[in-house]
């Protein structure tokens, strides 16, 4: 497959094609809307399922029967429609289908605007859905990264048959950039589906997919599975980039969009003589924490930055047990920090570090 | 050897329905939700659908149907079975796709998605539970709660002004151009019991016929949250229900506009 110029919202439903998934279902909302139109006009050529739901809670629900027939299965919003998913989220990852949702994030809270912002990191990181939880959360920087993490997301998915998510925010969704698509997967025929999947119930006994367990004892040890899986997930998917850390005095930790723009600024403070680097973790759940605890060993400060108002700075300050100094540079409400401003701040923090050794 | 008495075999007339688990269910002595039941298994089975059928359950007394039926079963959230059902019917059209909701569950929570499946023509098949009352959590006002009638959110009876009118989602569900069936039937007595169990086969044979969305709704009792014995809960039904809830084909394939109820009454000869 050649390189060509690709829309990021375009770029992962086509991606989500791909990669043989067979079922999306949606509700129009910006900044993601253009994948949803993708798929309307995709989908049905290739004889695949799309159905524009009444409103995201039916959308996630469709996704959810679909995903208990054990196709593979997506659904694409934005952070308020994501909002409205939850009671579904909460659902599947206590049924334990697998399915991929993309948030193309935008800025907060409530309708609040449709400018990129990362204001979803809590929501979709933290839990989200009620009940203990959690989602496998990927983090891509790039409409290339979009594309890969979504195709990734899949096999995760079923690998552990929980969510997986791709959490970009709209600046990605909307950039367009040369980028390269993988080759068409055609979705699993019906007599593949997983022996699980509700396919009725022919010479077997019959299957029910349900996320009640009226005993407590039977939930909690249903629970204590779930959370092994989770464990698993931490001890075998952790992802993450980094830039120039050997040496470096500075860390810069930011995801996504955030990551990519510190890097610009990170460049130029490095022109500066400043000893800088970027850890860019693309997996945030599970989250590089053994990383995270090296790296505080490694250098005298960090510098968070993120396009919220310091949402995964509380996991950092955790997994670093604030070793070192931890700094932060946030921008809100779908304002995108310019990277002047994040070289500012890297600025800041190495003057900081030098009158701190002065006065030492 | 001499032979005292010809060998007989006896024949059973009523069998235990394949469709149906043999598992005793929660429901209170007196519910019509197990007469519900065994209509659909036993509309299953006379199918011979059992092996491909996926039901989905949804959230209230039948939470546990996927318990009862020995057929493939999802279990929804709240209101949202009809979704459920759309996502699976869409990637397993070859699948026979039925919802068991109750009133809470369709005409309140879940309106907006049974509205828009009939509205998509999704070729599903519902089983509609109305008993006039939340259930599950204990007699509360239902969307479907009749003018006047006491619950435990409307302990003065519900006032109309107050707490809005009961839905008839039957006629509302008919004036959709995607449905295709839209029966209401009750299950007070036996000789509308026959009625339902007719209805509820018709709702199976449209999806096999792939003419879309299929609703039947089932006038049922709840004696315990009623405050009623058995018998004077059927007798509700009869004289209180069935009266707002007409009973009849609201919509049958191949008559566009929904017809008006065919004044088939709930009332039997004798049963007055």
């Amino acid at each position: 497959m050649a390189r060509q110029l690709l829309k990021g919202n375009v770029a992962f439903a086509e991606a989500a094609i791909r990669a043989g998934c067979e079922a999306y279902f949606g509700y129009p909302i910006t900044p993601q809307t253009e994948a949803l139109e993708h798929m309307a006009k995709r989908m049905p050529e290739l004889g695949r399922t799309f159905v524009q739901a009444e409103s995201e809670v039916a959308a996630i629900n469709m996704v959810y029967g679909a995903a208990t027939a054990g196709v593979r299965v997506m659904t694409s919003s934005s952070s308020p429609g994501v909002s409205l998913m939850m009671e579904g989220l909460s659902y599947i990852a206590g049924s334990r289908v697998p399915m991929v949702i993309v948030d193309i994030m935008r800025g907060g809270p409530g309708l609040g605007n449709i400018a990129p912002a990362q204001s979803d990191y809590n929501q979709m990181v933290k839990g989200g859905p009620h009940g203990d939880a959690r989602m496998i959360v990927l983090a891509p920087a790039t409409v290339q990264e979009l594309i890969d993490l979504t195709v990734e997301a899949f096999d995760l998915a079923e690998r552990y048959r929980c969510i997986a998510v791709v959490l970009a925010d709209g600046s990605l969704g909307q950039m367009m950039e040369p980028a390269e698509l993988p080759p068409m997967t055609e979705p699993r025929r019906a007599e593949d589906r997983p022996a699980w999947a509700l396919t009725g119930a022919r010479g077997r006994d019959a299957h029910a997919i349900t996320s009640i367990y009226l005993d407590p004892e039977e939930e909690e040890a249903y629970n204590r599975e779930l959370q092994a899986t989770y464990r698993e997930i931490e001890r075998r998917e952790v992802r993450f980039e980094e830039v120039h850390l050997r040496g470096s005095r500075i860390a810069v930790v930011a995801f996504g969009t955030a990551g990519r723009l510190s890097l610009t600024a990170i460049e130029a403070a490095r022109t500066e003589g400043i000893d800088v680097g970027l850890l860019r973790p693309v997996t945030l759940f599970p989250f590089p924490e053994e990383r995270l605890r090296r790296l505080a060993e490694e250098v005298d400060a960090i510098l968070v930055v993120e396009m919220n108002a310091g949402q995964m700075l509380g996991d950092v300050r955790r997994t670093t047990r604030e070793r070192v100094p931890i700094h932060f540079f946030g921008r809100t409400g779908g304002v995108v920090p310019m990277p002047e401003e994040v070289l500012d701040a890297i600025r800041d923090v190495h003057a900081e570090l030098i009158r701190e050794e002065a006065v030492a | 050897m001499s032979v005292l008495a010809p060998e007989r075999t006896l024949t059973p007339v009523v069998r235990y329905p394949e469709a149906l688990a043999p598992t005793p269910t929660h429901y209170c002595p007196g519910c019509t939700h197990g007469i519900a039941h065994r209509l659909v298994a036993e509309v299953i089975d006379e199918l011979g659908l059992r092996e491909d059928t996926i039901g989905v359950a949804s959230v209230g007394c039948s939470v546990f149907a996927y318990n009862y039926f020995s057929v493939d079963f999802a279990q929804a959230p709240h209101g949202r079975a009809p979704a459920l059902a759309t996502g699976i019917k869409r990637t397993s059209p070859d699948k026979v796709v039925f919802t068991y909701q109750g009133d809470g569950d369709l005409a309140s929570i879940g309106a907006a998605e049974i509205l828009h499946a009939a509205a998509r023509g999704e070729n599903i098949t519902v089983i509609f539970i109305n008993n006039a009352i939340y259930g599950m959590t204990g007699g509360q006002m239902a969307p479907t709660t009749l003018a006047g009638q006491r619950t435990t959110s409307s302990p003065l009876g519900r006032d109309v002004k107050l707490q809005g009118h009961p839905l008839k989602m039957s006629e509302i569900l008919a004036q959709v151009d995607g449905a295709a069936y839209v029966a209401r039937r009750s299950l007070h007595d036996v000789v509308n019991i026959r009625r339902a169990k007719k209805a509820i086969r018709k709702a199976f044979e449209v999806q096999q016929q792939g003419l879309g969305f299929a609703l039947v709704e089932l006038l049922s009792s709840c004696p315990t949250n009623w405050g009623m014995e058995a018998q004077e809960s059927l007798d509700f039904i009869r004289d209180a229900m069935v009266p707002f809830y007409p009973l009849g084909e609201f919509k049958v394939p191949g008559n566009g506009a929904p017809a008006a109820a065919r004044g088939e009454g709930g009332r039997t000869k004798g049963s007055r």
